[in-house]
C-alpha cells in the first residue's frame, strides 16, 4: 500500500505523542490525513480542511496548530501531540476533565481540538501573550487576566455549532484555575465531579 | 410560579438529575469513532464531482484521461452507473431528494449538483482525479432569484396545511386601534455541522453494510434497500457517534455513491463532501420572505393577524419552509390566515434545518409584536400576556400544556425587565448603545413511532438496544437515566446501545422527537422486564431480552396541541459608528416538558439560543446570481458564531411535565432557536431606535440604517 | 491538488537556488495561505521549497531604535515580542486581530505580506477572475462585493488585501527586504505592492525567484502610541471589513506627527497620506480628525454595494484618532 518515495513522495519519520513512525507520504498528505488515515489517530478531525474551523489543532513543538494546513513531509522533525496524547494512562488531561464534567460540548466533533486549543491557550496566558480582547498590550501593562472575554477571544479559532461555547468558557476556566493553583506543584489530581451540573 | 433545574421531583430515580454523558470519556479522548473514522481493510476513496453550471444537460463527461491517472479505480456518472428506484415512498411518505439519486439523468438543476464519482487508491489521488475530470455542458438560462411576485409561487403544503384561514382580515384591520404591516427577509442558512457528511459502503456475506453519520440508521437503510431493489434485512446501516445534523442528515448523495462504487468494485469506498460541497448537497434552510399584518385593539388585543410566507425550493425537489405556521399555535384572532408559499428554482434542494418554519417564521411574527408593542405603547411582555390563546387558534384543540405565561413572568423577573426604560436609543455604555428585547417561541412535540429491546444479562447489568441517534444532544445519556428509572437500577448498571439500524425500526433524531420517541419505547420495555424480573425468575446466560413497540400507544394519544414553548429576552450593544453588534447576556425560560438531564439539556437549550445569535447577526449564503452558484461558500465566507460572538447566556426551565408522556417529555431540541433572532433584533430596535427586517443584522446595514450613509444592499 | 516535489531549504542562498531551479516552484512557510489555495486549485506548484526552517526567525532591535523582524518570525512571537509592544503596539493588535491563534503560531511575516485576496471569486475556478486567470473578466463588479474595495480598484479588479499585520507596517515605514540570486535588496512597503490597473494578477514588485528575508520598521517614537481596530461581520476569527492603523504624536494640543493606515479597502494596505497631511500641525480634535478622514476618502470610488464602507472608514478613523487623542490627554 505505501508507495515507495518518489519525487513526489518522502519517506518521513513522524514524532507523535512521543512515539515515532515512519512512514512514507505522498507530499500532498497533510498532517491531517497521515494521522487519520495513515496512523490511524483519528481524533483529530476535519471540519473544514482549510484552516476555517479549528477542529484540527494539534499541539506542533507545544505550540497549537491546525494540522489540515501543515504537510506531513513539513512536520518531519517536529513534536506533534494529538488528542490521543493528553491523558496520562487512565487520568484526563485537567483540560478534558473539566470539559467532561461542565458538558463542554454536544456532538464531540469539535472537541478534540477544543481541548488542544485550549490546553495551549492556558500555556499562552501563562506566558504572558496578550490577545486581541486584552485592552493594554504593551509590557507595562503586565499579563492580562484570564477573563471570560479573554478566553472567548483565545478560543475563538475553535468553532462550535452546536453552540457550547459557554460551558466550553466555563471549562476553559476551571481547567486554568486549577493551572494556576497547582504551577509549580506537579501531580496535583485532576478536579472530579460526577455528574455536576454547570 | 416555581421553578425548577431538576424537572418534577420524584422521591428517587435519575431522571432529572445532572449526569455527564456517558460516551464522555470517549469524545474527550478522541476515542469516539465518527463514521469516517471506522477503518476498513482495502478501502478506496471516492470524491464527488459536481456541475459548475446552474441549468443544463450533460454533453460529455470525458473519463479517459482520468481513468490513466495514478490509483484511479473508476468514474461513476449518469451513463454508467446502475438504475436505481426513486419513486417509493420514503421518509413521511415523501419521494427522495433525487439530488440523492446521483447520477440517474444528464439533466443539470443548479449549481453543485453530484455529476460524477471518481474512485481511487487514495484520497489524495481521488481529489486530484475529479478536479481534472472535464464535463462538458449544454448550459440554460438559469432563475436563481426568489422574489415576492413570482410567476411560479404556489401554495405547499407538507407536514402542515399550505393555507389557513378564518374571519373578515379588512374588517379587522379596520376596526383596529394599531396596526403593522411589514415585511421580513431571511437570507438562506446552512446548517454547518461541524462533522462532514461520511459514509463507508461495503458488502459482508451478501449483506450491504454502510457505516454513516446520519440522524436515522432505519432511515437510512429504508431508502437504501429501496433505490437499490434489496431487502432491507440485507441492509445494515450503523452510525455509532454524529458530529452535528441540524437537519441535514438525512439520505444524501455521498451514501448513494459510496453503496454504487462499493457494489461496482466490490471493495469498501468512503465517500466524504468537503466543506464546500455541503454547501450544495447538505440542504440548507430556504430564503424566506414575509409578510405579517397585526391589528389590535388599543389594550393590544388582536384583531387581524395574517402571516404569509414565501420561500423557494429546486426544480427537482418540492420542500417548504413553512414559516406562516408557527402564528396557527402562538396567537389567535377573529380574522387569522397564514399561507406558506413556494417559488421552485434552479437552486439545489432546501430542508429541515433546525426549527424549520419557526425559526424564520418567528422572527417575522415576533418582530412585528415588538413593533405594534410600540406603537400602543404596551409593554412586549404584557402585549404577549395579553393574548394567551386558551385553545389551538387554528384547531381548536385544547394544549396538552402551555405555560407560556410562567416562562415570561419568570424570565422578566430574573432579567430585570421591570426596570427596563421602553426609549429607544437611550442607554450609552462608551461607544455601545444599549437595548433589550423580548419574544416568544414554540416548537412542535410529538413522538414517533419506535421499538427497543432492553436485556436483563447474566451478570447483573442490563442492555438497552434502539437504533437512536445522538446527534449531540445527549440522547444515550437521557435514555440510560430513562432505563435506570423504569428498571429501578442505578444507571450504571444500565449499557445503552444506539445507531445500529439492526436494533429495529425506531423514530429519527429530528423534529425534537428523538428522545420523547426513543425513552417512551425504552421506558415499555424496560418497565415489562422489571415486572418479569420481579416474579423472581432466574436470568439464563443469553439473558432475558423483552421488545416494546410504541405505534399503538402513539396511535391512541388523544389529539392536542402538544408544543414547547419559551420566552427569549436579550440585552445587545450597538456601536452605531461602525455597525457592530454584540450580544451581551441572553436569558430563555422555557416550558419544555421534564427535563431528563439538566446538563446536556440546558446545553442543548442554550445552543439553540446561540443559533439564534448566529442567525440574528451572521449567518448569510451569498448567492451570484450570474453563475447561480454561491459567493464563498466555505467557514470563512459563511459566517457561523465564534466563542467571542457569545456572551452570557443562560437557560432555564419551568415546571411542565407533560401528562400524556410516560417520562413527561416534551422536547429540547429546537425550541431554543426560536424566537432568539427577534429577541435580538427587537434589542437592536430598543438601543439605535432602528428596526431591522432584513437578517442578518450586518454591520453595513447597521451603518445604511443609522442614516450617515445612503448606500443601501437588501 | 496535483502532484508536487517538495525540499526542504537550510540556508536563504540554499532556499532561492532551489526555487530558482524550477519555474513553476513557491516558497512554503507557515502554509496557511498556500496550502489552502493548493487545495482549492487556484495555485498548482510543482514544487515546493520549505524556507520555514531557516534562520530568520528573529526580532532584533535595531542601534537606531528600530527593529529587524525576520521573514520566519510567527504571528504569534512578533505580537508577544516586548520590543514590538512597547514601541509599535498597533503592529501588535493587528497581528493579534487576524486570523485565529492556531493560524498565528503558523503564519510568517514573509508569507503574510504575499497573501492572496480572499474575494470569492479569486478562490472558484468556475468564475472569471483576472487575479487568477488574466483577462477572463471580474465578476466582482457586477457581482458579489459588499466587501470589495473602494480605494485604488479599477474595473478589471476590486480585490481587497486581507492582511491585518500589513496596515500597521504600512502605518510605520517598514521596508522590505529580500534575497535574490543577484544578491539583496530592499523594497519600501509603499512600493511593494503594484497598482492595479490592468495587470491584477501581477501583485507586487519583488524580483522574480525572490524570497523575502526580513522587514525592517524604521525607529518611529510616535508609534509608542498606536492603535488598530478592525470591524468584521463577527467578533473574531473573520477578515476585516475595514480596519485602522494610526498613531498620534500631540503636543499642546496640536498634532506634531500622525501615522494613518486602512485596511480592507484596497488592493494593499492602504497609508493615508492625504489624511495625514491634514492631521499635521492640526488641532487634535474631532473636526480635524473628521476632515483627514474626508480628505483621504476624497478618492473612494465605491460599488453599488460597498458604499458603507466610506462611512465605515470615516468613522473609525475618526473613533480611533479619538481614542489616542484622549489616551495622550490623560
Amino acid at each position: 500500500m505505501a508507495p515507495a518515495p518518489s519525487s513526489t513522495s518522502s519517506a518521513v519519520t513522524l514524532n507523535i505523542n512521543g512515539e515515532k513512525h515512519r512512514l512514507t507520504v505522498d507530499h500532498r498528505t497533510t498532517l491531517l490525513d497521515a494521522l487519520r488515515e495513515r496512523l490511524d489517530l483519528t481524533g483529530t478531525k476535519k471540519g473544514c480542511d482549510q484552516g476555517q474551523c479549528g477542529a484540527c489543532t494539534v499541539l506542533v513543538d507545544g505550540r497549537r496548530a491546525v494540522s489540515c494546513l501543515n504537510l506531513a513531509v513539513a512536520a518531519e522533525g517536529r513534536e506533534i501531540t494529538t488528542i490521543e496524547g493528553m491523558a496520562e494512562g487512565d487520568r484526563l488531561h485537567p483540560v478534558q476533565q473539566a470539559f467532561l464534567d461542565l458538558d463542554g460540548y454536544q456532538c464531540g466533533y469539535c472537541t478534540p481540538g477544543q481541548i488542544c486549543s485550549a490546553i495551549a491557550v492556558i500555556e499562552e496566558h501563562a506566558a504572558g501573550w496578550p490577545s486581541a480582547a486584552t485592552d493594554d498590550v504593551r509590557p507595562e501593562a503586565g499579563p492580562p487576566p484570564l477573563t471570560p472575554d479573554e478566553i472567548r477571544e483565545r478560543m475563538s479559532g475553535n468553532l462550535c455549532r452546536c453552540g457550547a461555547y459557554v460551558s466550553i468558557v466555563q471549562a476553559v476556566t476551571r481547567a486554568a484555575e486549577a493551572h494556576e493553583a497547582s504551577a509549580g506543584d506537579e501531580g496535583t489530581p485532576a478536579e472530579t465531579v460526577k455528574g455536576a451540573a454547570a | 410560579m416555581t421553578t425548577a433545574t431538576s424537572g418534577r421531583t420524584r422521591l428517587r430515580g435519575v431522571v432529572g438529575t445532572a449526569h455527564t454523558r456517558v460516551e464522555g470519556r470517549d469524545k474527550v479522548t478522541g476515542a469516539a469513532r465518527y463514521a469516517g473514522e471506522v477503518p476498513f481493510a482495502d478501502l478506496a476513496h471516492g470524491w464527488l464531482v459536481l456541475s459548475t453550471v446552474a441549468r443544463g444537460r450533460i454533453r460529455a463527461v470525458e473519463t479517459g484521461p482520468v481513468l490513466a491517472m495514478p490509483g484511479v479505480l473508476a468514474v461513476l456518472h449518469h451513463g454508467n452507473a446502475p438504475r436505481l428506484v426513486t419513486d417509493y415512498a420514503g421518509l413521511m411518505g415523501m419521494t427522495p431528494d433525487p439530488t440523492a439519486a446521483v447520477f440517474q439523468q444528464d439533466r443539470v438543476p443548479h449549481v453543485g449538483w453530484p455529476v460524477a464519482l471518481v474512485v481511487a487508491e487514495t484520497s489524495e489521488q481521488a481529489r486530484e482525479a475529479a478536479e481534472a475530470l472535464v464535463v462538458a455542458y449544454d448550459e440554460e438560462p438559469h432563475d436563481t432569484e426568489l422574489t415576492t411576485d413570482h410567476p411560479d409561487a404556489h401554495p405547499v403544503g407538507g407536514v402542515m396545511p399550505a393555507e389557513t384561514g378564518k374571519g373578515d382580515l379588512a374588517a379587522g384591520l379596520a376596526a383596529s386601534a394599531a396596526v403593522v404591516d411589514e415585511e421580513y427577509t431571511t437570507p438562506e442558512e446552512h446548517h454547518s455541522m461541524m462533522e462532514p457528511h461520511a459514509a463507508t459502503a461495503r458488502w459482508d456475506g451478501g449483506r450491504l453494510e454502510v457505516v454513516d453519520s446520519n440522524q436515522g440508521t432505519t432511515w437510512i437503510q429504508g431508502e437504501l434497500a429501496s433505490m437499490f431493489s434489496l431487502d432491507a434485512s440485507a441492509v445494515r446501516v450503523r452510525s455509532e457517534h454524529i458530529g452535528g445534523g441540524f437537519g441535514s442528515k438525512g439520505l444524501r448523495a455521498h451514501q448513494v455513491a459510496a453503496v454504487m462504487a462499493a457494489t461496482e468494485l466490490q471493495r469498501p469506498v468512503r465517500v466524504v463532501m468537503t466543506r464546500r460541497q455541503m454547501f450544495s448537497l447538505a440542504g440548507y434552510r430556504s430564503p424566506t420572505a414575509q409578510r405579517v399584518r397585526l391589528g389590535s385593539d388599543a389594550d393590544g388585543r388582536l384583531l387581524a393577524l395574517e402571516h404569509r410566507s414565501l420561500s423557494r425550493t429546486s426544480t427537482v425537489y418540492e420542500f417548504v419552509e413553512p414559516s406562516a405556521g408557527v402564528a396557527r399555535v402562538m396567537y389567535d384572532a377573529d380574522a387569522h390566515h397564514t399561507a406558506n408559499h413556494v417559488v421552485p428554482l434552479d437552486v439545489p434542494s432546501p430542508t429541515f434545518m433546525r426549527a424549520p418554519g419557526e425559526a424564520p417564521g418567528s422572527f417575522a411574527i415576533e418582530s412585528a409584536l415588538d413593533e405594534l408593542a410600540e406603537r400602543l405603547g404596551v409593554d412586549p411582555v404584557e402585549l404577549r400576556l395579553r393574548n394567551e390563546p386558551e385553545v389551538g387558534p387554528v384547531s381548536g384543540l385544547p394544549f396538552s400544556t402551555r405555560n407560556l405565561d410562567a416562562c415570561f413572568r419568570e424570565g422578566a423577573r430574573r432579567f430585570g425587565w421591570a426596570e427596563r426604560d421602553p426609549r429607544p436609543g437611550v442607554r450609552r455604555d462608551g461607544r455601545w448603545l444599549l437595548g433589550t428585547g423580548t419574544a416568544a417561541a414554540s416548537f412542535h412535540s410529538g413522538a414517533g413511532p419506535s421499538t427497543a429491546t432492553v436485556t436483563a444479562e447474566a451478570d447483573g447489568g442490563f442492555t438497552v438496544r434502539i437504533s437512536a441517534a445522538d446527534i449531540g444532544t445527549g440522547a444515550r445519556t437521557a435514555l440510560t437515566l430513562v432505563a435506570a428509572d423504569a428498571l429501578e437500577v442505578a444507571p450504571e448498571r444500565v449499557r445503552v446501545r444506539i445507531g445500529d439500524s439492526d436494533f429495529g425500526p425506531a423514530m429519527i433524531a429530528g423534529g425534537s422527537m428523538g428522545t420523547r420517541s426513543w425513552a417512551w419505547a425504552v421506558t415499555e420495555a424496560a418497565g415489562e422486564l422489571r415486572e418479569r424480573l420481579a416474579l423472581g425468575v432466574t436470568v439464563p446466560p443469553e439473558g432475558i431480552t423483552v421488545r416494546s413497540d410504541t405505534t399503538a400507544a402513539l396511535g391512541a394519544l388523544a389529539q392536542k396541541e402538544r408544543h414547547s414553548f419559551g420566552a427569549q429576552f436579550a440585552e445587545v450593544a450597538v456601536d452605531t459608528a461602525t455597525g457592530e453588534v454584540r450580544v451581551r447576556r441572553m436569558l430563555g425560560i422555557f416550558a419544555a416538558g421534564r427535563i431528563v438531564n439538566p446538563l446536556t439539556a440546558r446545553n442543548q437549550l442554550v445552543g439553540g439560543m446561540v443559533w439564534g445569535i448566529s442567525m440574528a447577526l451572521h449567518e448569510e449564503a451569498v448567492r451570484d446570481r450570474t453563475s447561480g452558484g454561491l459567493y464563498a461558500p466555505d467557514l470563512a465566507g459563511y459566517h457561523v458564531a465564534t466563542n467571542a460572538d457569545v456572551g452570557d447566556v443562560q437557560a432555564d426551565w419551568v415546571d411542565d411535565a407533560d401528562p400524556d408522556d410516560p417520562v413527561g417529555i416534551k422536547g429540547v431540541g429546537e425550541i431554543g432557536v426560536v424566537g432568539a433572532a427577534a429577541a435580538v433584533a427587537n434589542a437592536v430596535r430598543h438601543a439605535t431606535g432602528v428596526r431591522h427586517r432584513h437578517l442578518p443584522i450586518r454591520p453595513d446595514r447597521v451603518l445604511s440604517a443609522a442614516g450617515t450613509n445612503g448606500e443601501r444592499r437588501s | 491538488m496535483r502532484e508536487f516535489g517538495y525540499q526542504r531549504a537550510d540556508d536563504v542562498s540554499g532556499a532561492v537556488a532551489l526555487l530558482a531551479a524550477d519555474p513553476d516552484a513557491r516558497f512554503l512557510g507557515g502554509g496557511t495561505n498556500l496550502v489552502d489555495l493548493m487545495k482549492t486549485g487556484v495555485e498548482r506548484p510543482a514544487r515546493l521549497v520549505d524556507v520555514r526552517e531557516l534562520p530568520l526567525d528573529t526580532v532584533e532591535a535595531t542601534v537606531d531604535g528600530g527593529l529587524r523582524i525576520g521573514a520566519t518570525v510567527t504571528n504569534s512571537d512578533l505580537a508577544a515580542h516586548p520590543d514590538v509592544r512597547r514601541r509599535y503596539p498597533a503592529l501588535t493588535q493587528a497581528v493579534l486581530a487576524g486570523a485565529s491563534g492556531q493560524l498565528r503560531n503558523m503564519a510568517t511575516v514573509g508569507g503574510n505580506l504575499l497573501q492572496r485576496t480572499r474575494c470569492g471569486y479569486f478562490t472558484d475556478l468556475s468564475r472569471p477572475c483576472n487575479k487568477r486567470a488574466p483577462g477572463s473578466g471580474c465578476s466582482a463588479v457586477t457581482g458579489e462585493h459588499h466587501n470589495h474595495a473602494i480605494l485604488g480598484a479599477t474595473d478589471h479588479c476590486v480585490a481587497t488585501h486581507p492582511s491585518d499585520m500589513g496596515v500597521a507596517l504600512a502605518a510605520f515605514d517598514a521596508v522590505v527586504t529580500y534575497e535574490t540570486l543577484d544578491g539583496p535588496g530592499e523594497l519600501p512597503l509603499a512600493d511593494f505592492y503594484l497598482p492595479v490597473g490592468d495587470t491584477p494578477h501581477r501583485e507586487t514588485a519583488l524580483p522574480s525567484g525572490a524570497l523575502i528575508t526580513g522587514v525592517t520598521l524604521p525607529p518611529a517614537p510616535v508609534a509608542a502610541r498606536s492603535r488598530y481596530r478592525k470591524v468584521r461581520e463577527r467578533a473574531s476569527y473573520a477578515f476585516a471589513i475595514g480596519s485602522v492603523a494610526a498613531a498620534l504624536d500631540i503636543e499642546d494640543g496640536v498634532v506634531r506627527e500622525a501615522r494613518l493606515a486602512f485596511g480592507a479597502v484596497a488592493s494593499r494596505p492602504w497609508r493615508a497620506h492625504a489624511a495625514e497631511a491634514v492631521l499635521t500641525g492640526a488641532p487634535a480634535d474631532g473636526d480635524t480628525f473628521a476632515a483627514a478622514a474626508d480628505a483621504e476618502l476624497a478618492a473612494a470610488r465605491p460599488l453599488p454595494d460597498n458604499g458603507y464602507k466610506v462611512t465605515l472608514m470615516r468613522n473609525l478613523a475618526v473613533a480611533v484618532l479619538t481614542e489616542l487623542a484622549e489616551e495622550a490627554a490623560r
